[in-house]
C-alpha cells in the first residue's frame, strides 16, 4: 500500500562513503529498507554498513539489480550522478543533495525525462512508505503505516504534518518531499496522480507554499479528476511584499505564485485549506466521516 | 503589485555598469559608458566621452529615472554640477521598500539618440523548466503593465534545454519587433547573446529594458540588469567578486556569510527553525494568534553550535526583539547542536531576551537535557510555544 517505493524496492545508494550518505544508509537501512548496493567513484571493492560499493552505476546495476537510486552526493556533483542513474536505466532516482544550480537541473530533467525515468526532488527530504521502506532522509519513528498520502515542497514541515498525523492516529501510505527548488522532477500534480490511482490510498494531504505554480495546478486536478479526499495548507501566507529583483519573474508567473491565490484556487477545488498544521488532522477527520 | 519574499535561493544582484560588461562580452552592445565616484572623475568622463552624457546613479533598485537617479547633461561642467547633487543623496523608489540607499558610483554614459524602445528578458520559466526569452515594442515602461493590459504586445520563445535557443526562434523574435531588415539582423544577434549570457554566466534573470533602436538604424542596450543563481556562484568567480555588500541590509549580509537564509521584518518576535517551510508557517502562526514576527530565519540542515550564536546574535542585534522563538524539528538537524549554540549565546550575551524554545526529533532528549540544565524549559507543541511567545511580547509590552 503505497506509490514509487515498497517493500520490494532495491535501493542504490550513490555517494554512500561521503558523510551524509553513510549517515543515511544505516538510518535505512535500520528501518528495514533493502539497500543492495552504494557507488563511490574511485572506492569500489569496499563495503559500507555490509553493503558493497561500486565505482559506476553501471557495475551496481549489473551485479545487484536495484530498482531505486538515492543521491547524497554534493551538489557540483549531484547533476552527473543522476544523469549516470538514468543512463543506466534505473527507474527512480531520488536526489536529497541540496544546492545544484537551476540551470544545472534544466538540462538533466530533459535528459531524464527523454530516458522516461521517474526523478523526485531534488533538495527533498525523499520517500518514505511507512513500514516498508524509507528512503531519504526524514525521521522514521514519527511516521505510522496507513492510508493517508502526504506529499509536500518542504522537509521539517513535512516531519510537522505527518507527526500530528500519527498522534492523531492516521497512519500514511507514503509521504514525499518533492522539494523546494525551482526546477523538479516529480511536482504536487504528478504525485496526486499517483495517489489517486492507488488502491492503499484514500485521502490526501498536500503542503504547498509560496512561489510558482504546482499548487495552481493541483487545484486543477483535483477539481476535475480527483475523487479523493484532499486537505492542504499553504506556508508564507503572512511572508511580506518587498525586495525581489526586475520584473521579468513576476510576468511570466502571472497572478499566481501568492498564498491567497493558490488558498484560494484549492478552495474552489473543494479543498479544504488548514490555517495551522494542526488543524489537519481535525479537517481530515471530518472530511472523512461526510 | 510587489512580489513577494521568496525564502529559497536569493539570487546575487549586481550593478548596471557590470551587468553591461558581462554583456558585451557576450556581444551585446551598449553605450559607451564610463563609472566615476566623484564630480570631478564625471567632469573628466564627459569631456573624455563627448557631450552629451548620461549620468546614472549605481544603486541596486529600480525606478531610478522617477527619483533623479538619471540626469541628461550636454556640457562637461553640468555633468559635473548634476553628479555633485546625485552623490552622497540618499536614493528613495518603489523598489527600495522604504528605506533609502545611498548613491556612491554614477555610470556616465554617451547619450544615444533614440527612435524606440523596446524590451527584451531571459529569466527560468519554472512552470516547464525552460529559459524563455520575452520582449515587446513596448519598451522603457513597466512592463507589468504591458502584460497585463496587452499581453499580445508581448512574445515569448521557449529555449530547449538540449539544443538551446535555436537560430530561427531568435528570427522570429527579431521580425515580431521590428520591420527594417537591418534592424532585425541586429536583433537577432542581440537576442542570441542575450540568452547566452544568460545560461553561461548561470543567471536568474538577464533584463534590457530599453532595448534602443536608434535614429541612424544601431540597436543598442541603454539599462541592463542581471541576478545570478546563488548555487552556480562558485564556478563563477569574477561574477561572485562582483557582489556589492554595501548594497545589502548588513545583517542579511551577515548571515548570508554564516549560511543562514534571513529576511529582516518589522516585528518583535525574532524567529530561529530550521527548514524554510516551517520558518514560513512559524511566522504564519505568530501572525494567527496575534503577534508580528521580527524575521524570516532558516539554520539550514546540519546545523552546528556555531550557526545558532550566529543567528541569535543577528536577532538580538534588531532592538525590536522583544522574545526570541526557536522552533526546531530535528531530522538532519540535532537538537543538542541547536540546544548547545543557544547556552553558549546566551552565556556571551548581556542582554538575554525571555526565550521560548519548542524541540522536538533527532536527539532531542540530549537537546533537552542541556537547556534544562541551564534553567531554559522546553515545549514540545509548536502551537503552544508560539502563544507563549506572543504573551511574553504582549505583556511586555503592556508593563
Amino acid at each position: 500500500m503505497s506509490i514509487l517505493v515498497d517493500s520490494e524496492t532495491r535501493v542504490l545508494v550513490q555517494g554512500i562513503t561521503g558523510r551524509d550518505g553513510a549517515f543515511h544508509t544505516e538510518k535505512m537501512i535500520a528501518y528495514g529498507t533493502n539497500v543492495v548496493a552504494g557507488v563511490t567513484p574511485g572506492k569500489g571493492g569496499l563495503t559500507i554498513h555490509d553493503v558493497p560499493v561500486f565505482n559506476s552505476v553501471a557495475k551496481a546495476v549489473e551485479q545487484t539489480k536495484p530498482t531505486c537510486s538515492v543521491i547524497y552526493v554534493p551538489a557540483p556533483l549531484a547533476p552527473d550522478a543522476m544523469l549516470e542513474a538514468a543512463d543506466a536505466d534505473i527507474p527512480l532516482i531520488i536526489c536529497i543533495s541540496e544546492g545544484i544550480p537551476a540551470l544545472d537541473m534544466v538540462k538533466v530533467k530533459a535528459f531524464l525525462r527523454a530516458k522516461g525515468v521517474r526523478f523526485v526532488g531534488p533538495n527533498c527530504p525523499g520517500v518514505i512508505s511507512p513500514g516498508q521502506c524509507k528512503v531519504g532522509i526524514m525521521p522514521a519513528d514519527i511516521h505510522m503505516s496507513g492510508d493517508v498520502g502526504v506529499v509536500s515542497r518542504s522537509g521539517t514541515l513535512t516531519y510537522e504534518v505527518v507527526a500530528s498525523l500519527t498522534a492523531a492516529g492516521m497512519g500514511q501510505s507514503t509521504c514525499l518531499g518533492i522539494g523546494g527548488d525551482p526546477v523538479i522532477g516529480t511536482t504536487f500534480l504528478d504525485t496526486l496522480e499517483l495517489f489517486e490511482a492507488d488502491t492503499d490510498t484514500s485521502a490526501v494531504v498536500m503542503i504547498g507554499e509560496i512561489g510558482g505554480n504546482d499548487e495552481e495546478r493541483a487545484a486543477e486536478y483535483i477539481r476535475e479528476s480527483m475523487t479523493k479526499p484532499v486537505v492542504s495548507f499553504i506556508a508564507g501566507r503572512t511572508a511580506p511584499p518587498g525586495k525581489r529583483m526586475g520584473h521579468a519573474g513576476a510576468i511570466i508567473s502571472g497572478a499566481s505564485g501568492t498564498a491567497e491565490g493558490k488558498v484560494k484556487a484549492l478552495e474552489n477545488a473543494g479543498v479544504p485549506v488548514a490555517r495551522v498544521p494542526a488543524e489537519i488532522p481535525t479537517l481530515l477527520h471530518s472530511l472523512r466521516s461526510r | 503589485m510587489r512580489g513577494l519574499v521568496l525564502p529559497r535561493g536569493y539570487p546575487m544582484k549586481v550593478h548596471e555598469y557590470q551587468a553591461k560588461s558581462i554583456l558585451a562580452e557576450f556581444g551585446v552592445p551598449v553605450p559607451r559608458g564610463k563609472l566615476a565616484s566623484n564630480p570631478k572623475e564625471v567632469f573628466s568622463a564627459a569631456q573624455e566621452l563627448g557631450t552629451p552624457v548620461i549620468i546614472k546613479a549605481q544603486v541596486h533598485a529600480g525606478g531610478r529615472g522617477k527619483a533623479g537617479g538619471i540626469q541628461l547633461a550636454h556640457t562637461p561642467a553640468e555633468a559635473e554640477a548634476a553628479a555633485t547633487k546625485m552623490f552622497g543623496k540618499k536614493l528613495s523608489t518603489y523598489q527600495t521598500a522604504g528605506s533609502a540607499i545611498t548613491i556612491r558610483r554614477v555610470l556616465v554614459e554617451q547619450a544615444v539618440q533614440i527612435d524606440k524602445e523596446l524590451y527584451l528578458s531571459v529569466v527560468l520559466d519554472r512552470s516547464c523548466s525552460k529559459p524563455v526569452i520575452m520582449s515587446s515594442t513596448e519598451g522603457g515602461v513597466e512592463i507589468e503593465e504591458v502584460a497585463a493590459r496587452t499581453p499580445h504586445k508581448i512574445y515569448k520563445e521557449w529555449a530547449d534545454p538540449l539544443v538551446g535557443l535555436m537560430s530561427f526562434q531568435a528570427r522570429r523574435m527579431a521580425m515580431n519587433l521590428d520591420t527594417d531588415k537591418n534592424v532585425v539582423k541586429q536583433l537577432g544577434g542581440v537576442i542570441s547573446s542575450a540568452f547566452k549570457a544568460f545560461m553561461i554566466s548561470d543567471a536568474s534573470l538577464v533584463e534590457i529594458n530599453p532595448l534602443v533602436i536608434t535614429k541612424d538604424g544601431k540597436v543598442i542596450a541603454v539599462d541592463a540588469k542581471m541576478g545570478f543563481d546563488d548555487s552556480a556562484l562558485y564556478r563563477h568567480e569574477t561574477i561572485a567578486q562582483m557582489r556589492d555588500s554595501a548594497e545589502e541590509d548588513p545583517l542579511e549580509e551577515q548571515a548570508r556569510t554564516a549560511g543562514l537564509s534571513f529576511v529582516r521584518l518589522d516585528g518583535s518576535i525574532g524567529c530561529v527553525v530550521n527548514g524554510a517551510g516551517l520558518a514560513m508557517a512559524t511566522m504564519d502562526m505568530v501572525k494567527h494568534f496575534g503577534g508580528e514576527p521580527a524575521n524570516f530565519l532558516d539554520i539550514g540542515g546540519s546545523s552546528s553550535p556555531d550557526k545558532v550564536l550566529t543567528a541569535m546574535r543577528i536577532l538580538l542585534s534588531d532592538p525590536k526583539v522583544g522574545a526570541v522563538l526557536f522552533n526546531i524539528f530535528g531530522g538532519i538537524t540535532r537538537c543538542d547542536d541547536v540546544a548547545e549554540g543557544m547556552v553558549r549565546a546566551l552565556n556571551e550575551l548581556d542582554e538575554k531576551p525571555p526565550i521560548i524554545v519548542r524541540l522536538t526529533g533527532t536527539n532531542e532528549d540530549e537537546g533537552r537535557r542541556i537547556l534544562e540544565s541551564n534553567g531554559i524549559s522546553v515545549g514540545s507543541s509548536m502551537e503552544d510555544a508560539v502563544k507563549h511567545a506572543v504573551s511574553v511580547v504582549k505583556g511586555g509590552e503592556e508593563s
